[in-house]
């Protein structure tokens, strides 16, 4: 073994002298211009155990920050403190589904993706058991720095048979998707977002509702089709906007479900002669890229295409705003990213 | 000693029934040329005791709401389970024959989606108790008085998840949690004991917070008096059986083979291991 294979970036780092440098501290995605609302997660878990009697939330000591401290707060003795253990927290979920409960189980998709991934796999997914998966900090959506960014979660869920997997965008997305995986009578991963969480889809299409399994074409444009996921919808209709003014015509697809991926509309969209875009909060590898790259070929549908992600590297710690700079994907780096193809 | 199968019913012995696990199990692993069969013969008699001593349930109805649950941690056992639930009535004793085919409801390695009776997925070691440890939460939410039984083996002891169910159990009080532990000293690579920090096992679950005991899981008597204990004991703890057994119990020259986690078995050796199990029988 050599010291030299390992990552040693502190070699080439220079403290900064500008003490008003940005702060990593800065947690929050920028989503600005869009009303919030606060805890959607929660407060759909909520509506939605009111009437249906076999919901029950499990966290491992990530209820505050996966927001499903609202349900806990609201129906005590159907929520599940599982202690920081999420090989527990997954199995136990799979055996309280035996019994005929639909748990929602939620962490962090690192601890999820990562460290409790055999015990979805086997005691969930392949027993097609209906636990719902949900974890916060999807991709790149803190600066903590690797141990807590999931930026290949949804390369592994799609890998996994059985898994519905669920990017959501916003509000909207957060509390549609409640009641759709608890529709669907299997195993899903749905990522999270909590807190204060952006309403961005509805102002673009003020109909749009979350389908279970269905892209929705969220603003029509003849130039470009960027087809989006997860937070990268809401920053591919900001770009979209931007570009406007340099007459370049953006059109949008949102394509919440990964898994199932709905290629018949994806192909239809793809084939009509515009730049193909995809853009999403994740690795470049396994995600929603190279499903979409795939369901092209194999139509043999092959328009000019190009993918905005993360790259495949451990990504750095730092404030947010920053790191959606550094890696492509602010508002601000898909404009120019997509001029330099057109 | 009679057996309760279920609840009663039934008058022959428990030894009788571990006899016949054990029989079937040797003309299941017969017909592969292969099998798990030491661990099939050592756990027998925790088997027997399991399904013709303590536990309730419906052999034309496997999934029956108020049945105990059993669940098999340890996949690579089914062939001994097979050979239980066959004795029980839930499998029929003349699919014997398909254990390990193609198209076999009887695969190598336990799964539910494959067999009645079966009723998780075993295999990657270390869920079984995790997700007992749900059920048990799960049977308190609908106020069923089932047991769930999980069976695993000495060498789960290594798998972290095993721990994190074990405070759990006891964190949530599960008087309806009933682990067994197989331990019969042998993993894959030899001695259970030799490889993680195993000793103290009936101390160690007490000081987490269980009922625990320890006894001899090839001794019907025994096990009967754990088995009645375990149910019985009136503290709201899960409880766990420390079960010491020996591998291939029953079949002298077997129970000799020094590295036994995957005993080896000649093609001419399962008639003379049939012979031998019933040599034992009438001795």
């Amino acid at each position: 073994m050599t010291l030299a294979s390992m990552a040693r970036k502190y070699e080439q780092r220079v403290p900064p002298r500008d003490t008003a440098a940005t702060s990593a501290m800065i947690a929050s995605l920028q989503a600005e211009g869009y009303d919030t609302v606060a805890a959607p997660f929660g407060h759909a878990l909520v509506a939605e155990a009111e009437a249906d009697e076999r919901i029950v939330g499990l966290s491992a000591d990530l209820a505050k920050y996966t927001d499903l401290h609202v349900f806990a707060q609201a129906m005590p003795d159907r929520f599940y403190q599982m202690g920081m253990a999420e090989q527990l927290l997954m199995s136990a979920a799979a055996g309280l589904a035996r019994e005929g409960f639909i748990p929602f189980a939620t962490t962090y998709a690192v601890f999820a993706s990562r460290r409790a991934y055999d015990f979805i796999a086997m005691a969930i997914a392949e027993e097609n058991l209906p636990v719902k998966v949900c974890c916060a900090l999807p991709g790149l959506t803190t600066g903590y720095g690797p141990s807590h960014q999931a930026t290949e979660d949804l390369a592994i869920f799609r890998g996994l048979p059985n898994m519905v997997v669920v990017d959501p965008c916003d509000a909207a997305d957060v509390a549609g998707m409640v009641p759709a995986l608890l529709a669907h009578d299997g195993p899903a991963y749905a990522r999270l977002l909590r807190g204060k969480v952006a309403s961005v889809l509805t102002r673009h299409k003020p109909d749009y509702t979350f389908t279970l399994g269905k892209a929705q074409m969220i603003r029509e444009g003849a130039d470009v089709l960027v087809v989006s996921t997860g937070i990268m919808t809401m920053r591919a209709l900001d770009a979209a906007d931007r570009l406007a003014a340099d007459k370049v015509d953006v059109a949008v697809l949102h394509v919440p479900t990964i898994k199932p991926l709905d290629v018949e509309t994806i192909r239809a969209e793809a084939g009509r002669g515009r730049l193909v875009v995809t853009a999403e909060n994740h690795t470049e590898n396994g995600g929603l890229g190279e499903a979409v790259a795939r369901a092209l070929l194999t139509a043999g549908v092959t328009p000019a295409f190009r993918m905005i992600a993360l790259p495949d590297a451990f990504l750095e710690a730092g404030a947010l705003p920053t790191l959606h700079d550094m890696y492509g994907l602010s508002v601000g780096k898909i404009v120019e990213q997509i001029k330099s193809w057109l | 000693m009679e057996g309760r199968w279920p609840n009663g019913r039934s008058n022959v012995s428990l030894a009788q029934r571990a006899w016949n696990i054990r029989r079937k199990a040797l003309l299941m692993g017969e017909v592969q040329g292969q099998g798990y069969i030491g661990q099939a013969l050592g756990v027998a008699d925790v088997l027997a005791t399991s399904y013709f001593h303590a536990m309730d349930y419906r052999p034309e109805d496997p999934e029956w709401e108020g049945r105990d649950r059993f669940y098999l941690s340890i996949g690579h056992y089914a062939i001994a389970l097979y050979a239980a639930l066959m004795e029980a009535g839930i499998l029929p004793e003349e699919e014997y024959a398909t254990y390990g085919m193609d198209d076999s409801r009887m695969p190598m390695s336990g799964m539910a989606s494959y067999t009645p009776g079966m009723e998780i997925t075993g295999g990657s070691l270390g869920h079984g108790l995790g997700i007992a440890v749900g059920a048990a939460l799960g049977l308190k939410r609908k106020s069923n008085p089932a047991f769930v039984y999980n069976l695993m083996s000495d060498g789960e002891l290594g798998e972290g998840s095993t721990w994190e169910a074990v405070m759990s159990g006891v964190q949530w009080q599960l008087d309806n949690l009933i682990c067994i532990v197989d331990f019969n000293n042998q993993q894959a690579d030899g001695p259970t004991r030799d490889a993680l920090a195993v000793g103290a096992e009936a101390p160690k679950w007490e000081a987490f917070g269980w009922f625990a005991q320890e006894v001899d899981g090839n001794d019907l008597g025994t096990l009967v008096a754990a088995f009645d204990a375990a149910r019985e004991h009136a503290g709201p703890r899960p409880r766990v059986i420390i079960c010491n057994t020996t591998m291939c119990k029953g079949v002298d020259f077997l129970e000799a083979r020094e590295m036994n986690h995957f005993v080896r078995v000649e093609p001419d050796e399962w008639a003379k291991a049939l012979a031998r199990l019933e040599e034992g029988r009438s001795a």
